[in-house]
């Protein structure tokens, strides 16, 4: 065949898109655009940076927009997030600032992580974002425990937890859905499976006919998601939180989708992927199949297509300046956060 | 001889390793096509083929766990955990599996496996990505604790670990995998363990170091020696079997000892060498034992240089010790 | 629980051909084994009471689940067992005395007196030494499988666990890694219903063990742990589809624990008598005296008789065993490394200029 693969259209009339998204679905689109541009200036502009050395890190979320987006979109200020590697948009839909993430990216002195984590790993407490370590799958018990504690306490929120495709053969994988689902814990297991662990591809992970499909071994209902088509993610998100929030228990979500760009900017994926891996992902881009579908349903002229982006150029351009005048960590908080502060039993 | 960076060493020491014995295969996350996400299995897919070099799923304690079995049926298996942070799910099979097989056995079901782990800070890796936890596999009995500082000892006690026939840990110092070079014999060329490098000669005072910390503490003795301090560098190169006449000669010769980790230094192997020097050369010291380690913290990321030992303040130290007695 | 339809549906759609049974010979030698086994679990149950064994984990109820797996493996195969797995070493043939010296911990034990009774393990049977966490044996047997195939040879492994295991790190990755590698295991699950006093349906929401199988993308089926036939014949098919290469086999033996956990432990604090009763009604021993009768094999003399010989093999191995001198203390300090380090041997050396181990030493 000649030619990268067209662009797979979303499936859906404007009215199946109201059914699914319900009456405001016009301004949720719309915003969901807003984000998932952002989402990609944002990535853009880290990777230059940090290929010019201004960062020390980056894991882009290029092809994952949509899930982002969409979770961050569907859940509720109560809802609980927590974050595998690729989740900090959801952060930032949920409110967390921009400038706020950047210090955080730059690792200095405003960064509510205090620069101790490397980037990627932001610490989002006010919107119930939790902060993470780059051990994979850990996060996934730690989300079973908070939901429990949700009910516990008898507060109404439910808990997102996020984790790739890699970390299903993870210790705490398995231990979480079964202990989630032996609680009835309301907590959402969503798998973003971008079928890559780095250079470990989805079929040589599993034997299993797919991930959604561990659910069962757990007693729990799965489903496998286009996780690059926003209106499926948005409504499969909604619906198992609802679920989970009413007493139903959790779900495995698998969302399937395509990682765009490396694992990281330590990574270089030309040593593993197939030569057409980055045309079959472009055909999936999520951002591109929502504006293609905006366009298409006049949602979204080329005007307002450039008046977003650069809306989103200069938030970026301002968050990263802002970070950079700012001053590194305090060399005395190397010492500070190790244990409570007054904490007792110690002699010096 | 061949001049190699530390991380070729190791490819090359696999290399030869698999070559010599169809038996020792290697297994790990990324170590097949992609060649280990540091390199240091570059080339040995496309050489030995996916049953020799198996890119596991994401399971440290599948990796540990069947290494244990591949090891009890005949084979050698060389385990690579991605990096020393990540090696704690497998724990359980490392302390209460690996250590103990011989022993629980009553010498039956023996158990060599080699755990090659990168570790240790200096490349902006944060908490989960730079961590030195040495002193936890040391402290477990059954385990032999290797750490190289030189390409040559890298490939040479690497081989050694292959050949032995109880489970070896081998730390390899990810800070200097590229940034230091040096020659490397060609062929078995075998490091014993137990046996420790002696870096440098002095007379004054004794550095202890190994690993990543090797090439700045020698940088802190040729500043002493500006000063007129002849520091004497001692790489124990295994921390367990431990060199213990080494150690204790070097410092009935100079009377004084500075040891240097990167680790925290609660309970850190320098805790170790310490009590050996007060149980043994008590009365050749001429000054108080010291320690320039990690900070009893958690790895962080923006200030990793100044958790991380370096040459001035092992050299600060150094001048400590000598101006005290 | 409803064990014989799953049985043979799970096979049919695993695609297992169905087998046959063990002849009437090797019926009754397993019967022979069933009955030596209990009568060893009786009698250290009580010895451990007496003070004469340290602890004991009795396989009451579990009998024609280890007998019926371990006489369809052949000597090559590997079993690498849990703590419970006394039946399986006798059907491997391993001699009771020296399970007896394991038990005692005496100079005779081949794993010298290291580990609690119970963990034993016998090199030449391929039985390997259990531990006491849980289900760490189960990713070993898979690289012990990943070695086999890489040597072409037609053997299995078969890694040994509980319902609780299920829930364990090891069960994930052993069974995921066996799934992506279609590794010759066979995955043996005693499902006895109580993981100490954690009954089977808090240890997990499924509605069978075998259909965690699945999740790793190969077959897993339930039989019906108290029949002997039906097990062995299980295990037959599973052993057929992994040396013909076609991967891994999860079963799920569905028995009950008659016993305690160990001697530990007190059931009564969890679970009821009428529970047992219901399921000591299905003893696997009577049920195969049952069936050994109605065919002819077994009369009432003949059944003494094998109780009567069971108990004087059981007597015989405890009496030499307990007539075996202790484990020289200096053992200590074997086999944590392949030779003595100095820092042991200067160790052993202390251990001995203070006299201890010695009569009146400290």
């Amino acid at each position: 065949m000649n030619g990268a693969p067209a662009l797979v259209p979303l499936p859906y009339s404007p009215d199946q898109v109201a059914a699914r998204l319900g009456s405001d679905w016009q301004p949720t689109l719309r915003s969901a655009h807003r984000w998932m541009i952002l989402a990609r200036t944002l990535d853009a502009r880290m990777q230059a940076l940090q290929r010019q050395g201004r960062v020390g890190f980056y894991g882009a979320a290029t092809g994952q927009e949509a899930v982002n987006v969409a979770a961050g979109l569907a859940s509720r200020p109560e809802d609980w997030v927590y974050p595998g590697l690729r989740e900090q948009l959801v952060a930032l839909v949920r409110g967390h600032p921009l400038v706020t993430y950047a210090h955080h990216l730059f690792a200095d002195n405003l960064d509510p992580g205090r620069g101790r984590n490397m980037p990627c790993h932001p610490t989002a407490q006010e919107v119930r974002y939790v902060s993470m370590s780059s051990v994979i799958g850990t996060q996934i018990d730690h989300a079973v425990g908070t939901a429990f504690a949700l009910r516990h306490r008898h507060e109404p929120g439910a808990v997102l937890a996020f984790f790739g495709d890699g970390a299903t053969s993870s210790n705490d994988f398995h231990a979480a859905l079964n202990f989630g689902a032996v609680w009835g814990a309301p907590v959402v297991f969503c798998c973003t499976n971008n079928q890559w662990a780095i250079s470990v591809p989805v079929t040589h992970q599993t034997a299993a006919p797919s991930l959604a499909a561990k659910a069962a071994e757990y007693g729990l209902p799965g489903r496998q998601v286009d996780g690059t088509d926003f209106v499926a993610v948005f409504a499969e998100v909604r619906a198992a939180l609802e679920q989970a929030r009413s007493g139903g228990g959790p779900t495995l979500l698998e969302f399937v989708l395509y990682r765009m760009t490396a694992h990281s900017s330590s990574d270089d994926p030309t040593r593993y992927q197939p030569k057409d891996w980055a045309a079959r992902a472009v055909a999936h881009d999520p951002v591109a199949r929502l504006e293609e579908w905006l366009g298409r349903n006049r949602l979204l002229d080329a005007d307002q297509r450039a008046a977003v982006a650069a809306e989103c150029e200069s938030a970026v351009r301002d968050a990263v300046e802002a970070a950079e005048a700012t001053i590194p960590p305090v060399p005395a908080s190397l010492t500070e956060d190790v244990y409570a502060s007054g904490s007792t039993g110690w002699t010096d | 001889m061949t001049e190699l960076t530390l991380v070729q060493a190791v490819n090359r020491g696999l290399a030869e390793a698999m070559r010599a014995d169809p038996n020792v295969v290697l297994l790990g996350e990324d170590i097949g096509l992609n060649g280990g996400v540091f390199r240091a299995t570059e080339g040995l897919y496309k050489e030995f083929g996916e049953q020799r070099v198996i890119d596991t799923p994401l399971s440290e304690t599948g990796i540990v766990g069947t290494a244990i079995g591949m090891a009890l049926n005949g084979l050698t298996p060389i385990a690579e955990i991605q990096f020393m942070d990540f090696i704690y799910p497998a724990f359980d099979q490392i302390v209460s599996e690996l250590a103990k097989f011989r022993y629980r056995s009553g010498g039956q079901f023996p158990c060599h496996v080699v755990i090659r782990t990168p570790y240790g800070g200096g490349i902006k890796g944060g908490l989960y990505h730079s961590q030195s936890t040495e002193a936890y596999f040391c402290h477990t009995a059954g385990l032999k604790v290797v750490v190289p500082s030189t390409p040559a000892d890298a490939k040479g006690l690497l081989l050694t670990a292959v050949h032995d026939e109880d489970p070896v840990v081998f730390l390899e110092p990810k800070r200097i995998y590229r940034a230091v070079t040096g020659e490397v014999p060609d062929g078995d060329h075998r490091v014993p363990f137990g046996k420790a490098r002696l870096v440098r000669e002095g007379t004054d005072v004794s550095l202890f170091a190994y690993g990543a910390m090797v090439p700045p503490t020698v940088e802190a003795a040729e500043a002493l020696a500006k000063d007129g301090i002849q520091a004497e560098v001692v790489d124990p190169r295994t921390l367990v079997p431990l060199d213990e006449a080494a150690i204790l000669a070097s410092v009935e010769k100079t009377g004084r000892a500075v040891v240097v980790h990167e680790a925290a230094r609660f309970c850190g192997f320098g805790a170790e060498i310490a009590a050996l020097l007060a149980e043994k050369a008590f009365y050749s010291l001429k000054s108080p034992i010291a320690r320039v380690t990690g900070y009893d913290t958690p790895f962080p990321y923006a200030l990793e240089n100044l958790y991380l030992p370096n040459a001035d303040t092992i050299a600060h130290a150094a001048r400590a010790a000598v101006q005290a007695a | 629980m409803d064990a014989a339809s799953p049985d043979a549906s799970a096979s049919a759609r695993a695609g297992i051909p169905a087998g046959a049974g063990l002849g009437p010979d090797r019926i009754l030698a397993a019967y022979r084994l069933m009955v030596l086994s209990r009568t060893t679990d009786e009698r250290c149950l009580a010895l451990q009471r007496q003070g004469r064994i340290g602890f004991y984990a009795p396989l009451l109820g579990q009998e024609a689940a280890q007998v019926g797996c371990a006489l369809a493996l052949t000597a090559e195969d590997w079993v690498f067992p849990a703590y419970r797995e006394l039946a399986v070493a006798l059907a491997r043939g391993v001699p009771l005395k020296s399970i007896i010296d394991q038990l005692i911990g005496n100079s005779a034990d081949l794993t010298k007196g290291r580990q609690m009774p119970n963990h034993f393990g016998f090199r030449e049977f391929r039985f390997v030494t259990a531990s006491s966490p849980i289900g760490t044996q189960i990713t070993q047997a898979v690289g012990a499988a990943m070695a086999a195939q890489r040597r072409r040879e037609a053997v299995v492994t078969v890694p040994f666990f509980g319902d609780g295991a299920t829930s364990s790190n090891d069960f994930h990755a052993g069974l995921n890694f066996a799934g992506v590698f279609r590794t010759p295991t066979i995955f043996f699950c005693q499902n006895n219903q109580w993981a100490i006093s954690l009954p089977r349906d808090k240890q997990t929401r499924s509605k069978t063990l075998a259909e965690k199988a699945e999740a790793y993308g190969f077959p897993g089926v339930v039989v019906d742990g108290t029949d002997l036939n039906a097990v062995y014949r299980a295990v037959v098919q599973a052993r057929a589809r992994a040396v013909q290469g076609d991967g891994p086999t999860l079963i799920e033996a569905q028995v009950y624990r008659l016993g305690p956990h160990s001697t530990s432990d007190d059931p009564k604090r969890y679970r009821t008598d009428a529970e047992v009763a219901e399921w000591k009604a299905r003893d696997p021993l009577a049920r195969l005296r049952a069936d050994l009768a109605v065919a002819g094999q077994l009369d009432d003399a003949a059944d003494q008789k094998v109780w009567e010989e069971a108990r004087a093999e059981v007597a015989a191995a405890i009496e030499a065993g307990e007539r075996s001198p202790p484990m020289p203390p200096e053992s200590i300090f074997e086999d944590v490394f392949a030779t003595l380090t100095p820092r042991l041997e200067a160790e052993r050396e202390e251990f001995r200029a203070l006299g201890r181990g010695t009569e009146g030493g400290p």
